[in-house]
């Protein structure tokens, strides 16, 4: 689960794409290049994230049920975002669409700003904890009637929500750079990377470094209870090398990627970015979910905290699981095949006219 | 195992996964039925190189592009709204539940979503072969996301292969394989992809009516009628076949919903099947008013396709809610008393648990195995309220039977007459063609609702209630919720019938390689 979650953050150059689209095109032909280098991969994105909700349904059903259930308007008005995406792409432009093109790109933009933070500060709870208490049935009840919105009161997890929009924002425009053959949105997409890293950076190392230093939820292995223990995340990193090593390299990866594309004037970035994103949130997964750590804490009830071991679902189902997993390179290997199918012609502006078929948005 | 129960709250979510679903499912079957004549016609065009066929499948896959977006936009929302507002049942149930979902996400979406990639913008762009196998892998797709869905849906109507674990106090699964392959799910696959072959020639089928009573893209249209007629001729042929064994599982495990479907309410032996009938208004179990005010029927005709034997024994509501001694049913109100014996032995054995004492804990399991079966029946406290609302489920019925005959006579009759090129003689004809359409969809839905509201109040038939299945939160946050996506999917259902609309006025290309709408 960790895997896929890690790509989805990844993947999330697109929503960050889309929160460029003013930017980065100022009128309609270079909007539309951007438009259509970036839909032909919001299904990716999109199936990603559906993957990572209903594996979180088999694998961890406690987690689903209690966080869900739960974090009601956090995770409502998150679906929402992409309900808007699903549609905006392809109805942008189409004849009748009823709103007009000016709202379904509000829409991308709101998809873009709002679910990405949404989803970051989500996460961070992993570290910061929520509000619910789970009954001896494994039922919960969340303790606030604010149902989720509480966690945007806590600058830890906004500050991860803020770090992980910029990210996908860098990532986008690395992307863009990558993907569009047009010089003026390339040199755009450049200015847009510095932008964008900056901020990204501030917003990650304080995240981090408020992570380094909390007490963190440890599960005590012999009695399962859960205990507060100072620096528990950093020693998770210290205890556990091979989760030290993903997350420096990631850091180094995202960072060089970034680099080369400002320095060297180089549009590789986007693959030493978007690996590097992948890495350095595995390693932040591994630290939530090994060595003894509750990786969903509860704020309201220390015991009523989801661990690994007591939110997973049976033996019996995960090794069923286990083998549906065995689909996956299946998967990779035929999506990296038709993007290449696909990718092997960059967007060009010739291809925008509207009697070429080489574009569909 | 729950103290409180709102029951404001338990049917607004009702209410909002009914609305969500309701929405997905007018996109779901054009996507099923439609993926396969595109991919079809562009195979005669691969086969015959005549550009007319390209252009054929290129329009209609324009529509279905339009189509598709708003389908994925919507199935999200089902797929969260598990852990949302039914987050107990997602618990209780996710470890067998969540595994077909998560399948589908990996076997179904992707494979849909990748290749529709090449479907949409790899006209020209990569080899025909190619672009063919996509458009066939996305057609696959849409199955195998069908696929699993129904599966997950019919084992909440035929939980097989699984067991209640006391300490984690939920259902895990011991068999995959009866889960995927018990009778239900794979009658409903069937019946269910083949109502989407239906629905989705008949969607084909109105278009082309429209245009030649416009008389215009003539041959287009006659063409899309010959293939989507031919699909849709078998596709209805098939959901009437399926939909017998539809019906006989719901009659061996499921004898409330027959007894609603069927507005049976005294059983008996050798029951006729009621072709069409009015029912008593006002009509409640127990009380003696008679169950119809007219009927027609066919005599015996019940006992043989529920249970193979002209004879056979059909419970009627009365003898599921007050019991038949004769024939072995307990009374609703002795299963209600035996559910809550399972559910305090189930909370003795977790008071032991936690006091750590052994004896008193096997005491209670052994006490709670004695009456798990019952365990459900349990959260009830009248036993009128084991029956699902039986007029409604009766018309549905109805409807979606009648409507399946008409459909095949109807697919029968125009792909008849346009072979012998004699359809645009009498605009009738195309007139059925246009209104064939929404009745094969009301049917659909009739047959949803069949399926689902004859369910109720079960979420797990006979294991779990619908008002303990749901999230504890409060009502506020559903209705809120709620009107705040019904809001917005309608303003976006609007919107995509608008372009649907000025796509099929707009018609196919007429230069090649033309411009998007
Ligand atoms: C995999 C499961 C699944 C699938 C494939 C469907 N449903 Fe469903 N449906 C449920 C699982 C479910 C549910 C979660 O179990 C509900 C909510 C509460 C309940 O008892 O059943 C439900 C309720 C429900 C109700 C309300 C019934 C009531 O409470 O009286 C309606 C009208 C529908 N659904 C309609 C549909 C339609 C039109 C579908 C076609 C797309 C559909 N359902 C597919
Ligand atoms: C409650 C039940 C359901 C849930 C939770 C659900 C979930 C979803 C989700 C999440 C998607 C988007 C997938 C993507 O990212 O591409 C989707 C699309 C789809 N679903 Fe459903 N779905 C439900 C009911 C159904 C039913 C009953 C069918 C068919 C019998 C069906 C068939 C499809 C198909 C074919 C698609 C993809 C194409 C399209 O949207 O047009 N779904 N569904
Ligand atoms: C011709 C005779 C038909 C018969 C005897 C029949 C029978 C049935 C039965 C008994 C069910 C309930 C299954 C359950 O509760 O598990 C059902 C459900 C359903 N029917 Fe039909 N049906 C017929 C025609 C149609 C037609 C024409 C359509 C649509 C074009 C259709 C679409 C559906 C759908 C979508 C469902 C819900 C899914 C399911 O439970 O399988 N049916 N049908």
């Amino acid at each position: 689960m960790s895997v896929v979650g890690s790509f989805l953050v990844f993947l999330l150059f697109v929503q960050g794409g889309q929160t460029l689209l003013g930017v980065l095109g100022k009128n309609e032909m270079e909007k539309t290049m951007i438009v259509n280098s970036i839909g032909r991969k919001w299904e990716f994105t999109f199936t990603t994230l559906v993957l990572f909700a209903a594996g979180m349904f088999a694998s961890f059903p406690l987690f689903y049920a209690t966080s869900f259930g739960g974090a009601y308007y956090a995770w409502k008005i998150f679906l929402i975002c992409f309900v808007l995406q699903a549609v905006s792409f392809e109805y942008r432009r189409k004849k009748g669409n009823l709103l007009g093109q000016k709202t379904y790109e509000g829409f991308l933009y709101v998809n873009g700003f709002l679910g990405t933070f949404l989803l970051g500060a989500a996460v961070a709870t992993f570290f910061t904890g929520s509000s619910f208490i789970r009954n001896d049935y494994n039922l919960s009840t969340w303790q606030t009637e604010l149902y989720g919105i509480e966690i945007l009161f806590n600058f830890t997890n906004i500050s991860l929500g803020l770090a992980i929009l910029f990210l996908a924002r860098t990532l986008g425009a690395l992307y863009l750079l990558n993907n569009i053959n047009y010089d003026i949105i390339r040199e755009r997409a450049r200015k847009q990377i510095i932008f964008n890293a900056l901020p990204f950076l501030v917003f990650f190392l304080y995240f981090m470094i408020r992570v380094f230093l909390m007490d963190g939820y440890a599960v005590n292995p012999d009695t399962k209870v859960v205990f507060m223990e100072p620096y528990k995340y950093l020693n998770n990193y210290l205890q556990m090398p091979v989760a030290l090593v993903l997350f420096l390299l990631g850091v180094v990866l995202v960072l060089y990627g970034i680099g080369i594309a400002i320095f060297k004037r180089s549009d590789k970035g986007i693959w030493f970015s978007g690996s590097g994103t992948i890495l350095t949130v595995l390693s932040i997964f591994f630290i939530l979910g090994f060595n003894n750590t509750s990786f969903y804490p509860s704020s309201s009830d220390i015991q009523s905290s989801l661990t690994i071991e007591n939110a997973s679902s049976s033996l019996y189902t995960l090794k069923a699981m286990t083998y549906i997993s065995l689909f996956v390179p299946v998967i990779l290997g035929y999506i990296f095949f038709t993007w290449r199918a696909i990718d092997k012609g960059k967007i060009n502006p010739e291809d925008m006219n509207d009697n070429s078929d080489q574009h569909v948005y | 195992m729950i103290d409180f129960i709102d029951l404001s709250l338990v049917n607004w979510s009702r209410g909002q996964f009914a609305m969500t679903a309701i929405i997905h499912w007018l996109f779901i079957p054009l996507t099923i039925g439609m993926t396969y004549i595109i991919a079809i016609a562009q195979t005669i065009h691969v086969k015959t190189g005549d550009p007319e066929w390209e252009k054929l499948a290129k329009f209609w896959a324009k529509l279905f592009g339009i189509n598709f977006a708003i389908g994925v936009g919507t199935g999200i929302i089902l797929g969260l709204e598990f852990g949302t507002n039914w987050s107990n049942y997602s618990w209780i149930s996710g470890d067998i539940f969540g595994a077909p979902l998560a399948a589908e996400g990996i076997m179904a979406f992707f494979l849909e979503s990748t290749f529709i990639t090449i479907m949409f913008f790899g006209w020209g762009k990569v080899s025909k072969k190619f672009h063919l196998v996509s458009c066939y892998l996305v057609a696959f797709g849409a199955s195998l996301s069908a696929l699993w869905i129904l599966v997950a849906n019919a084992w909440m109507n035929y939980p097989v292969g699984m067991v209640f674990n006391p300490d984690t106090a939920r259902h895990e699964m011991i068999d995959f394989w009866a889960v995927l392959l018990s009778p239900f799910a794979i009658n409903k696959f069937l019946h269910t992809i083949a109502s989407g072959f239906a629905i989705g020639s008949f969607f084909i089928i109105a278009i082309s009516s429209w245009f030649l009573l416009k008389k215009r893209n003539i041959l287009l249209a006659k063409r899309s009628i010959i293939i989507a007629g031919t699909f849709g001729l078998i596709g209805s042929l098939f959901v009437a076949a399926t939909g017998d064994g539809s019906a006989y599982n719901v009659a061996q495990h499921q004898p409330a919903k027959l007894a609603a479907m069927e507005g049976l309410y005294n059983g008996s032996e050798g029951v006729g099947l009621v072709t069409i009938g009015m029912l008593t208004p006002g009509k409640k179990v127990g009380d003696d008013k008679p169950d119809f005010v007219f009927r027609h029927e066919i005599p015996k005709a019940l006992s043989f396709l529920g249970f193979r034997d002209f004879n056979a024994f059909v419970p009627g509501a009365n003898d599921l809610v007050y019991g038949n001694v004769e024939h072995g049913i307990l009374s609703a109100e002795e299963r209600i008393s035996k559910g809550k014996l399972a559910l305090k032995a189930l909370a003795d054995y977790k008071t032991a648990v936690n006091a750590g004492d052994d004896i008193g804990k096997n005491n209670a399991l052994a006490e709670f195995r004695l009456y798990e079966e019952h365990m459900g029946y349990g959260h009830f406290a009248d036993p009128e309220s084991i029956l699902p609302n039986i007029p409604f489920i009766f018309y549905s019925f109805r409807l979606m039977v009648g409507a399946g005959f008409f459909l095949i006579a109807v697919a029968g009759f125009l792909l008849f007459m346009t072979i012998k090129n004699r359809i645009e003689k009498n605009k009738w004809f195309l007139r059925l063609g246009i209104l064939a359409f929404p009745v094969a969809f009301v049917a659909s839905m009739a047959g949803w609702i069949v399926a689902e509201v004859g369910r109720q109040p079960w979420t797990i038939q006979d294991f779990l209630p619908t008002m303990v299945s749901v999230s504890n939160i409060n009502t506020t946050a559903v209705l809120l919720t709620f009107w705040m996506f019904l809001a917005i999917l309608i303003i976006l259902v609007i919107a995509e019938v608008r372009i649907m609309l000025f796509a099929i006025k707009k018609g196919p290309e007429q230069k090649k390689g033309g411009s998007n709408v």
